[in-house]
Order: structure tokens, then sequence, then C-alpha cells
């Protein structure tokens, strides 16, 4: 072991990590992963803003879907805010829990956030199927098309931005399911668990991209 | 795999944010948020303006306090908030566009 890496043990209180950032690799990969995805999402903004703000009219809430309201069910997604919310917080007591090394707290929480995520995507699926329904598509029906105002346009963008982020949720469920499976097989320990908080960082972008697009998308 | 390469970061054991706390002010500023979203009362713009503040503070909410980056160390969070300031750029020039 070379003289600089015997002091990155040192500084970390006796866990290895990379000689430069003091961090494990697949922290350190995911940090980075989300810094990517932080342009990829912010790209998506922007286009969003440029197609908005490009137009004379947009649906907004708190008016009647006649007088130019929005089709989107936001109570309904408020809803589903506030489930990926407490996925987030049952995510970080599974790595509380770990941390201390209690294996039936680890489980739980995990079982636990990935219910909630599961609940996030199946109602997202279940606000797409009643809006595709109603007519609210890329391609608006042409009864809707006629009260909301740029109705293709605000389709396009909502299908858009709500589908990257849904299948960033989907892909984390699925994330979720295998760290939970090799949980339940004692895959981590008190000395080991950097599965859990590498995964966890991942679910908790998704839930911090989802405050922001929750706004930007239904609120604004 | 080695046992210290899957070694988490000591640094987040340390320190303990009430994370339930968290998650009231989160589900608080929520409400907060949809609420505002159907008072036509407020001015537009100004409407806008408070909507993402409260979006801004849950991000943050979350980033600091679950995803541990308050107790990381500074090279860390240099990595994971390098991004940002290009962000703002995009936005900024994207909306000073349309001000014009």
């Amino acid at each position: 072991m070379s003289q600089s890496t015997n002091e990155a043990v040192v500084m970390t209180g006796g866990v290895s990590a990379e000689p430069g950032m003091r961090v494990y690799n697949q922290k350190l990969g995911m940090w980075v992963f989300l810094a990517s995805e932080v342009m990829f999402f912010t790209g998506l903004i922007g286009a969003y803003i440029i197609l908005r703000f490009g137009t004379d009219a947009w649906a907004l809430p708190g008016i009647p879907l006649e007088e130019g309201g929005t089709p989107l069910a936001i109570q309904l997604t408020a809803l589903n805010t506030f489930l990926l919310i407490c996925s987030s917080v049952t995510m970080v007591k599974a790595f509380a829990a770990i941390e201390h090394g209690d294996q039936k707290g680890l489980r739980l929480f995990l079982v636990l956030t990935v219910l909630l995520g599961a609940t996030f995507v199946g109602v997202q699926v279940f606000e797409y199927i009643q809006l595709a329904h109603e007519g609210f598509l890329p391609r608006c029906a042409e009864e809707l098309a006629a009260v909301v105002p740029n109705c293709n346009l605000f389709g396009s963008t909502f299908y858009t931005m709500t589908g990257f982020h849904g299948t960033h949720v989907s892909i984390g469920v699925l994330c979720l399911i295998w760290v939970t499976v090799k949980a339940f097989r004692g895959a981590y320990s008190r000395e080991n668990h950097g599965g859990v908080e590498v995964v966890g960082l991942y679910w908790h972008f998704v839930d911090l991209v989802w405050i922001i697009l929750f706004t930007i998308v239904y609120l604004i | 795999m080695s046992s210290t390469e899957d070694s988490p970061m000591t640094s987040a054991e340390t320190k303990k944010p009430n994370y339930y706390l968290i998650w009231f002010l989160l589900f608080v500023l929520t409400m907060v948020e949809v609420g505002l979203a159907y008072v036509s009362a407020l001015p537009r713009n100004f409407l806008i303006l408070i909507l993402l503040a409260l979006a801004l503070w849950k991000a943050t909410l979350v980033a600091m306090y679950y995803m541990h980056l308050k107790y990381e160390r500074l090279r860390l969070i240099l990595v994971a908030t390098a991004p940002i300031p290009l962000a703002i750029i995009l936005v900024l020039g994207i909306l000073l566009e349309y001000a014009q």
C-alpha cells in the first residue's frame, strides 16, 4: 500500500478510500452520475421553459378547465409526491438501521421503500390512463384541444418530463428490489453496507427531481 | 469485491439529523405549495417565485439531510454541486432571452 493510500485510510477512520477524494469508488461514481443527471433534467426543464414562454397562453391550476385550467389531477399528484417523500424517509431509515447493524430495521424499511416507490409508479400509470381516457395526450383530443391552451405542446412536455422521471423511479424500484433481496440474504452488515447507501443516494435524487418537476409542471 | 471497497463513509454515521422532522417539514412545504397554487389572488409572477423558492428549499433539505451532503467532505460536496452553477446559467440564460 502506498503512502498516499495509507494516509487516505487513516483520514477515513480505517475505511479504505480513493486517495484523492477519500470516498469509496461506488459512492463517488454515483455522485458523478447524479451530477450528470442534474444536467439531463436541466436540459428538459430548459426545453420546457423555451416551449412554454414561447407561447401566449398555458393551462393553469386553480381555474376551471373550460376557462383554460389544467386537465392534470393536482390533488392526486400531491398525494403521490407525499408518497415519494415518505419513501425517502424510509430509505434513509434503512441506511441508519444498517449503520447500527440492525438487520430487521434494514429489511423493514427497504420493503416499505419498495412498496412506496412501486405505489408511486402505479399512481402515475393510473394518472396516465385517466388523462389518456380524457383525451390529454401529446396530440390532444379535439374537444380538449378546444379548451386547453396549446394542449398538444402541454401534453408533449408533460409526458416527456414526467415520463423520463417515471422511468428513473421504475429503475430505482428495480434496484431497490435487488438490494432488498440481498438484505434478506444477509449481504449487508454494519461494516459493509455501501450498496444500501449508493442505491439510497439514487433514490433520494429521484425524490429531489420530482420535487422540482411537480412544482414546475403541475403548480406553475 | 473487497470489503474495503464496500465500506461506506463514516462521516455520515457520526452525525444524525432528525429524519422525521425533515419529513414533516417536507410534507408541510408541499401542502403550502399546493395551497398557494390555487390562490389566484396573488400576482402570477410573485406566485411563481414563491413556488420555486419552496421547491428549491425542499430539494435542498433532501440533498443536505437525506443524502447527507451536509456531513460530507468538501471535495465530495464540490463534485456533487459542480453542475448546479451550469444549470443556473442555462436556465437564467433562457429566461433572460425571453425577458428581452
